[in-house]
């Protein structure tokens, strides 16, 4: 059987970018998870934001197999060395992405407006001081300034900007980026959420959330709304059914 | 670098108003096979800006793109193996991506565009 994720002898490497590691892997679980629903979604864009190795976006495209033919990746990543490592990833799995050095989409944001389908974000979300972000090279890859949220939060908008009307972001956080005020703070902006996957390992409690616009509900109503959504999985489900039924 | 991305990027220098299409300069251009997939042609056909695509592909000396395009010429083979071929078979390989307002050249390196700007220009 043809493997749904990358394989890790096939992930390129170099010594200024960061290899899969926990984060990565907790993010294709949760991507693997929800294969199912990807698949259904028909995505015909989807992108990496920060695609390092190039471990995610590669095992995204082989889970979604015969689809993501039809799919057009487009990979991003503010290291240059990273990009070329994702290129490398992605041919020794047989598979396609353009690729764009520049800072998160700067560059794409104006064309690829309300086109994004799925967007997959492992961020820099490691809590450090602020002038070590942004820096070029492998710091790129972890430095999060204040509680790890420099990155983050300059993210959001613009992944509220790329995604479509169906578009679903998949986001990796730790406890300490405070993942359920990120959550309420994309429901003031009319999205709903659901932590997919929560991991501990020896050094961090992993989070890795699904937003997606919830087209029913606006402000208010949608903070009351997406906070059940984000605290009680099943009323999330409810609440995806509808906003399905509302699309047709 | 394959048109389809030319045809996704615009100048993100600030101050910039006008910066779609990037011109290109081309120093080395390759042509790649890839197996063809209308549906993914269909997919991305409503997306394009397609005068940006004509152009581009002229630059990089295919002229075979009719000037406009409708959907109703999603219908003909000719026309998709022709959309095919530059959108994702011609790849600017090295050269640079200019923008059209201020003539700051973007490097393409190995197939690779790099719009990273300096702290002067954010």
């Amino acid at each position: 059987m043809l493997s749904r994720t990358a394989q890790i002898r096939l992930v390129s490497s170099h010594p200024e970018v960061y290899d899969p590691c926990d984060d990565s892997f907790a993010l294709v679980d949760a991507l693997l998870a929800d294969r199912a629903n990807l698949l259904e979604h028909h995505p015909s864009i989807c992108m990496e934001v920060g695609c390092g190795s190039g471990y995610v976006i590669a095992s995204l495209a082989l889970m979604l197999g015969k689809e993501s033919s039809d799919c057009y990746f487009i990979a991003t990543d503010i290291n240059p060395h990273a990009v070329g490592v994702t290129r490398k990833t992605m041919e020794a799995h047989g598979c396609h992405a353009d690729l764009v050095t520049t800072d998160i989409a700067s560059g794409l944001e104006k064309r690829l407006a309300g086109l994004v389908d799925v967007m997959v974000v492992n961020p820099p979300y490691v809590p450090t001081p602020e002038y070590e972000v942004g820096q070029f090279g492998i710091a790129s890859a972890w430095a999060g300034g204040e509680n790890g949220r420099s990155v983050i939060d300059k993210i959001l908008p613009v992944a509220d900007k790329l995604l479509s009307d169906k578009g679903w972001l998949y986001l990796v956080t730790l406890t300490a980026n405070n993942p359920s005020e990120i959550c309420l703070q994309m429901m003031k902006k009319g999205y709903a959420s659901r932590i997919v996957l929560q991991r501990s390992t020896d050094e961090e409690s992993l989070h890795i959330i699904k937003l997606w616009r919830n087209l029913d509900t606006q402000l208010e109503d949608g903070i009351l709304t997406g906070f059940f959504a984000f605290s009680h999985g099943q009323i999330t489900c409810a609440f995806r059914g509808r906003w399905k039924q509302s699309q047709i | 670098m394959r048109l389809l991305t030319h045809n996704m990027l615009s100048s993100n220098i600030k101050g910039v108003t006008n910066g779609f299409p990037l011109l290109i300069e081309v120093e080395k251009v390759v042509e790649k096979q890839v197996d063809f997939n209308e549906d993914f042609l269909r997919n991305m056909f409503p997306k394009i800006e397609w005068k940006a695509l004509v152009e581009a592909s002229r630059t990089m000396g295919y002229t075979e793109l009719p000037e406009n395009a409708e959907s109703s010429m999603l219908d003909s083979d000719e026309f998709l193996r022709k959309f095919h071929h530059a959108l994702i078979e011609l790849h600017l390989e090295e050269g640079a991506l200019v923008c059209p307002e201020t003539g700051r050249k973007f490097p393409v390196n190995k197939g690779i565009p790099n719009m990273l700007l300096h702290e002067d220009e954010v």
